[in-house]
């Protein structure tokens, strides 16, 4: 069984979407399955196969851990026989390392309720100390790993993953246990945000040997991450807008010397310019269903008032039926908000937030250019200031101007090697982005597929609150047509 | 509200009263009025401006000859048609709610000929002659008068809220004034929520274009993979039209049946307000008169007792009107809220299936595309 675990993992396709559906619809036969992706386990189908799970995830029963994973892994075998084949042998690491993310649960209660969720490991890689484990981790502790990956020097130039979304409005609703199917979505697509978080994060080779990550997914107990409020959502933007103000105000202006540089960021900045209009769009149409919802409330009260206080028993019974067709409209509409937010909003700002983490990095190497342009000008003048002492002939200090020259001749030398490696990295990594086929065009093919998938979700949506406003007018039909 | 009143002086067919068009020039509006008389032959086109029916409201309440006017409840005439600039448009709303909505000022011209349908099925109101005249001369009417007959107790605010609340002697009509008050205040509450939620809907089916057009620009020919996600925004694109498209549909079938049903109901409560008040007016002029016999001086006596007599043979034929008014009325109202009713349910029904159906097609087709 392990060796079917000697898989690439492919992170975006293991991305399939888990979104539960209303019961009285099933999900139609994954549309991707046919695409030349096969599942390494009896049952074809990923999406039926995870529905299978389905049961298990939503209790604390005791799962066969191998089960986890049993979708989770996907290997391209028919997309182009040879050109996958080939791609394979070209990059040398194969990862094996799988990663699912299940189990909600709640822990204590009221507004300081949590929800923790099994991540759960399985690999052959000598790093770690068992070939499965699992631990139970809090979204804090999510965005406390992205906090500690931000800072370290030795990943600079990395594309970290940025993390999913905080949801004020979300978790409250399920900390206050509201037993509504909006809030058991919301938990699943947290659930299977942090999942794609993190499968995004193993799949980077240098990520996957750092010890904080290893030691998020296998240590037992992890300290409290404080302060991740900045961290995420618009906090994670707020910070890369910031940073790269920063960059801007700097008065020595880089120096290009690699045209590349300047146009992949031009693509990466157009891209996001582009995913952002969207996701402003987006969100202007969750907020006016939002009041419509609201409006829609608003009427219904007053539409039954006028029912109770209508003399005619005919018209005020009618109204009354009014008032709770106004109600059912109003329901429907604040489930189609969710459902707007969630399916595309959501999708929208991960990637946004994506790319935003990718232009991160390009500001990252403009700065390293930075400090070692500063470091140049600090060295010019202390060799000045040497210069100086020996014209002014005060020889007690000029040891201190040699002492400081070697300083500074050091820190130029280390910051343009920080910076060439910087320029290395980042290269390797939006090289790495746009060519392997296992981790895909992140530009271009993951999100063709994701947005397919979406608008497949959206449309049925859409679709069943237009039956069920059918539904609603046809029941109130006779009650208008029986006022005498 | 009959069809055709066969005791009218006029012959006019009542139903058969359309405005069948209307123009715009800068801010004048003119509507074109065509009617037939009850034998069917012999149909008649005029053209009227909003003062013109004006000029007929005021004709149809000074006649001071015919007291039993002030029992009846006057057809509502809608409010100036103001064409909203963007400046007005808050204005125009707040004062023509769901009239001012709508292509072409179409839910306004039906108040209007509702108005003036109804004005022609009047028993009382049709006998006016200048009715007559404003709908079949080809000379527009007289200017407007001065202000006089009733309208002039508008002013006195105070002394209507004292008036107002004076104890009937008729526990029928003590018992209407009370359910007046309090259901022409509901009718107006819901209008106006009703109103907002068609203008979300409206703002709904705005904020679909704007997206669509942002689908637009994501259109990008570059590469092979650009081509693809081009093909999907298109795609979405489409999809939200249709959504667009369907807001809109929702918000004009709104408009123009629920929406004109409550504003023009929210109306009549008002009108049928405003009469009964007119009869409260003459209760306590009653009342005065009974007090003045009781005080008067014996030279005076006989003179107050004149008065009084006067006064009781009004109200009691004002009271008989408006009773029939208030029972016509109540009959009427509920056939004309259900018709509405009915008509709103029906197209509603319509446009859902229509979009279920659209939507249900794309999903077919978005099944087949290929990334």
């Amino acid at each position: 069984m392990l060796n079917l675990l000697v898989i690439v993992m492919h992170t975006h396709l293991q991305n399939k979407p888990f979104t539960p559906t209303p019961p009285e619809t099933d999900p139609p036969t994954d549309i991707f399955s046919e695409e030349g992706y096969t599942v390494q386990t009896p049952i074809k189908h990923p999406s039926l196969h995870t529905n299978i799970l389905e049961p298990k995830f939503n209790g604390i029963q005791s799962d066969e851990e191998l089960d986890l994973f049993a979708g989770k892994h996907i290997q391209p075998t028919n997309h182009t026989n040879s050109g996958a084949l080939l791609e394979e042998e070209e990059h040398g690491d194969t990862f094996e390392l799988n990663i699912a993310v299940t189990n909600p649960e709640k822990m204590g209660d009221g507004m300081n309720a949590f929800m923790t969720y099994k991540v759960s490991t399985q690999t052959s890689l000598p790093a770690f100390r068992s070939k499965t484990f699992s631990v139970r981790r809090r979204f804090s502790d999510f965005l406390g790993l992205y906090e500690k990956l931000l800072v370290k020097q030795s990943l600079m130039g990395c594309i970290i993953p940025p993390p999913p979304q905080k949801s004020v409005v979300g978790m409250t609703k399920v900390k206050v246990g509201k037993e509504d199917p909006s809030s058991a979505d919301f938990v699943e697509k947290r659930r299977a945000a942090l999942e794609r978080y993190l499968q995004r994060v193993v799949v980077h080779p240098a990520l996957l040997q750092d010890p904080d990550v290893q030691e998020f997914l296998e240590k037992e107990e992890l300290p409290r991450a404080v302060n991740t409020q900045a961290l995420s959502g618009s906090g994670f933007l707020k910070m890369i807008n910031k940073a790269s103000d920063a960059v801007n105000k700097m008065t020595i202006k880089m120096n290009e010397s690699d045209n590349w540089f300047e146009s992949k960021l031009q693509e990466v900045e157009n891209e996001e310019q582009l995913l952002r209009r969207l996701h402003a769009s987006f969100d202007s149409l969750v907020n006016h269903r939002k009041e419509l919802c609201s409006s829609t409330a608003m009427f219904a009260k007053s539409v039954a008032m006028l029912g109770s206080s209508e003399e005619n028993s005919a018209l005020s019974r009618a109204l009354s039926q009014l008032a709770e067709v106004e109600d059912k409209l109003e329901q429907l509409q604040q489930e189609q908000a969710f459902s707007d937010f969630f399916i595309f909003t959501e999708l929208l700002a991960d990637y946004v937030r994506l790319l935003g983490a990718v232009r991160g990095c390009f500001e990252q190497r403009v700065k390293a250019w930075q400090r070692w342009q500063e470091a140049q000008s600090t060295l010019q003048k202390k060799r000045e200031a040497e210069a100086k002492l020996l014209w002014a002939n005060k020889p007690d200090k000029l040891q201190q101007a040699k002492d400081d020259i070697t300083e500074w001749e050091a820190k130029v030398g280390q910051s343009e090697r920080d910076f060439e490696r910087i320029s290395s990295t980042l290269r390797k990594e939006v090289h790495r982005f746009e060519v392997r086929p296992e981790t895909s065009n992140l530009l271009h093919k993951e999100k063709c597929r994701d947005f397919r998938h979406h608008i497949v979700k959206y449309l049925e949506s859409l679709h069943r609150t237009q039956h069920r406003l059918v539904k609603c007018w046809e029941t109130f039909l006779p009650e208008a047509k029986a006022i005498v | 509200m009959d069809a055709s009143n066969k005791e009218s002086a006029l012959n006019v067919n009542a139903s058969s009263i359309k405005i069948s068009d209307v123009s715009q020039d800068g801010d004048m509006l003119t509507f074109a009025i065509t009617s037939q008389n009850l034998s069917g032959s012999g149909g008649v086109c005029v053209f009227r401006t909003y003062e013109d029916f004006i000029w007929l409201q005021q004709s149809l309440f000074s006649q001071e000859d015919v007291p039993e006017l002030q029992g009846v409840i006057f057809p509502p005439l809608p409010d100036k048609p103001l064409p909203s600039h963007s400046h007005t448009q808050a204005k125009v709303l707040k004062q023509l709610g769901f009239l001012s909505l709508g292509d072409k000022w179409q839910i306004y011209c039906k108040a209007l000929e509702l108005y003036l349908q109804q004005v022609a099925a009047h028993t009382l109101l049709s006998k006016n002659k200048e009715l007559y005249n404003f709908l079949s001369s080809s000379e527009s009417p007289g200017k407007q008068r001065s202000k006089k007959g009733i309208f002039n107790r508008l002013s006195q605010v105070m002394e209507e809220m004292r008036k107002e609340g004076h104890k009937d002697v008729d526990e029928f009509f003590q018992s209407e004034r009370d359910k007046t008050t309090n259901l022409s205040v509901l009718f107006k509450v819901a209008t106006e929520k009703f109103l907002e939620v068609v203008l979300t809907k409206q703002k709904l089916a705005l904020a679909c274009g704007h997206f669509s057009t942002s689908l637009h620009l994501c259109v990008n020919q570059e590469n092979a993979d650009a081509v693809a996600f081009s093909k999907i925004c298109l795609k979405l694109s489409d999809i939200i039209e249709t959504m667009k498209r369907n807001f809109e549909k929702v918000s004009d079938n709104d408009m123009s049946t629920l929406g004109l049903g409550l504003e023009l109901e929210s109306r009549y409560q008002e009108a049928k307000r405003e009469m009964l008040f007119r009869r409260t007016c003459r209760l306590v002029e009653l009342d005065n008169a009974n007090k003045n016999v009781d005080r008067a001086k014996p030279n005076k006596k006989a003179h107050m007792e004149e008065v009084q007599k006067a006064t009781q043979k009004e109200f009691n034929l004002i009271s008989s009107v408006a009773k029939q008014e208030i029972v016509h009325y109540h009959r009427t109202r509920v056939q004309v809220l259900r018709d509405f009713l009915i008509d709103w349910c029906e197209k509603q029904l319509s446009t859902a299936q229509e979009s279920s159906t659209l939507f249900s097609q794309y999903l077919e087709a978005c099944k087949g595309l290929a990334v």
